[in-house]
């Protein structure tokens, strides 16, 4: 997993989600542990793509669960 | 669900809140205003230097991290950070246990345009970067209803929600029906106002090119002048004013402190253009009939008028005429005042903060005056409290409050004990 790539998730999530840092962290689930709702989720997927100038079709979005998971997928979507 | 009480029949406002351009919370603005301050300034909020106006009345002491969970602090239209902030003062100002009655509080804070604001940066994004990348919360932020569905998420209020949209007179329109829910009990007390930040790039665009504003860029402290023969226009302002009402007995026993009863709630319509007001003022004088028919009272008990007066050269012109006609040989005596004069026009805010300064105007025994009024109009010849506040003894006031599409509306309100 690239230390990049998890603290450029940091701090988009931090910003969208208005969570302290030390929250984000690895196995934290962006629904249950992050106060994330359905329409959250919608917007941290946008705000990834922005940031990371990918695209993450729609029915791809329910793998990312845990911030782990979005660093992993963004990781590997970007070769 | 516990039962419905009966309703005494009399509604009573129990707490107050406002966000104004002359300051957050009314220890602020009301100081300001009966010294006669202007809150109009150059705008802040966007580069307007390509518009015809650009000058308006900002709320320049608001922070929605003040007031909000900070998610939603970072995102959320600033008309619904308004009412929420609003809300939140009203409450803690009456002291009164939303949860403790939560399936009979509930909520009407209604808004001329909604978030006006977050639909031009989403409708710029759909725009430059495709139809995925607008907001999920396009939907929720914009609509006019969500201030009041976001209030009654933050404190718990299961009773009857709702919204009024009628432009200018939104704010007025929402604490006359709040009155109507109450009085015929369904509902024991209600958040009820207006909340309006229409100071973006196309709501500056739309109101410039409606030719309804002022151009006075260069003097803006000068710019909204009700009633003065010199007047050209209104000054765009962003604001709310939530108010706490509450049945009578309901507030009597809980020992709560009354501002002021809705006596009289009067509304009618013109029928006659989408933006101009009836040129006999028509509908205006009928709906102050209604509202002193409904308060049971004669126009000679009125003791000051909050008017709508823009700053239009047509709104000042037929609210004087019906004025004259509603209320006969008084209208010479009466004070008569328009505010918008200091904190310019909040359109769907208006008639709830304008409700909010009779209630102090009654409180205080002062009444706050209409700046800028230097050059009488022959067509304008009441008693509009020139330039400097007056102290003055009122048991009962009237406020008016039109909008676009010939909503008239006039409230009738009594001092608390």
């Amino acid at each position: 997993m690239a230390a990049d790539t998890f603290e450029r998730v940091k701090k988009v999530t931090v910003e969208k989600l208005g969570v302290k840092e030390e929250e984000v962290i690895e196995t934290a689930s962006f629904t249950e542990d992050l106060g994330a709702d359905s329409l959250d989720v919608v917007e941290l997927v946008m705000a990834f793509e922005d940031e990371f100038g990918i695209e993450i079709p729609d029915d791809e979005v329910g793998v990312i669960k845990t911030v782990g998971d979005a660093v992993t997928y963004i990781d590997k979507k970007r070769g | 669900m516990s039962d419905w009480p009966r309703p005494s029949g009399r509604v009573v406002i129990t707490g107050v809140g406002a966000v104004t351009p002359l300051g957050t919370g009314v220890d602020t603005f009301w100081p300001r205003m009966l010294a006669g301050e202007s809150g109009v300034g150059p705008i802040t909020l966007l580069d307007a230097s390509e518009f015809t106006t650009r000058i308006a009345a900002e709320v320049k002491d608001f922070s929605a991290e003040d007031w909000l969970d900070k998610k939603d602090a970072r995102r959320i239209d600033r008309f619904i950070a308004f009412a929420e902030a609003s809300a939140k003062m009203a409450l803690d100002d009456s002291g009164i246990d939303p949860t403790s009655i939560a399936e009979h509080f509930g909520c009407l804070i209604g808004s001329g345009i909604g978030g006006l604001t977050f639909l031009g940066e989403q409708y710029r994004r759909l725009v430059e970067s495709g139809p995925g990348k607008v907001s999920p919360f396009l939907v929720p932020y914009m609509i006019p209803d969500m201030a009041s569905g976001y209030v009654s998420i933050c404190h718990g209020l299961k009773g009857p929600n709702t919204c009024v949209v009628t432009a200018c007179s939104t704010g007025a329109n929402a604490i006359g029906d709040a009155y109507h829910i109450i009085k015929r009990g369904d509902a024991i007390a209600m958040l009820a106002g207006g909340s309006e930040a229409p100071i973006n790039e196309i709501g500056l665009a739309g109101f410039c090119s409606a030719r309804a504003m002022t151009n006075r860029n260069d003097e803006p402290l000068r710019a909204s002048r009700p009633f003065d023969a010199n007047r050209d226009g209104f000054v765009m302002a962003e604001g709310s004013a939530v108010f706490v009402m509450e049945d009578y007995d309901h507030a009597v026993a809980r020992g709560a402190t009354i501002y002021a009863e809705i006596l009289g709630y009067g509304f009618t319509g013109d029928a006659h253009h989408m933006t101009m007001p009836d040129p006999e003022g028509d509908g205006a004088y009928r709906s102050m009939k209604m509202a002193l028919h409904r308060a049971g009272l004669e126009p000679s008990q009125i003791g000051y008028i909050n008017a709508h007066g823009t700053s239009t050269p047509y709104n000042d012109k037929f609210e004087t005429m019906a004025i004259k006609r509603a209320f006969g040989e008084h209208a010479y005596t009466v004070p008569i005042s328009s505010t918008k004069s200091m904190i310019g026009h909040t359109l769907g805010a208006a008639g709830a903060i304008e409700a909010l300064i009779c209630i102090l105007a009654m409180r205080d025994g002062k009444l706050p005056p209409t700046v800028n009024y230097e050059t009488p109009d022959p067509e304008c010849d009441l008693d509009y409290v020139p330039n400097v506040a007056r102290e003055a003894d009122v048991t009962y006031s009237l406020t008016n409050s039109f909008g676009f599409g010939g909503h008239n509306v006039s409230l009738v309100l009594s001092r608390g004990q």
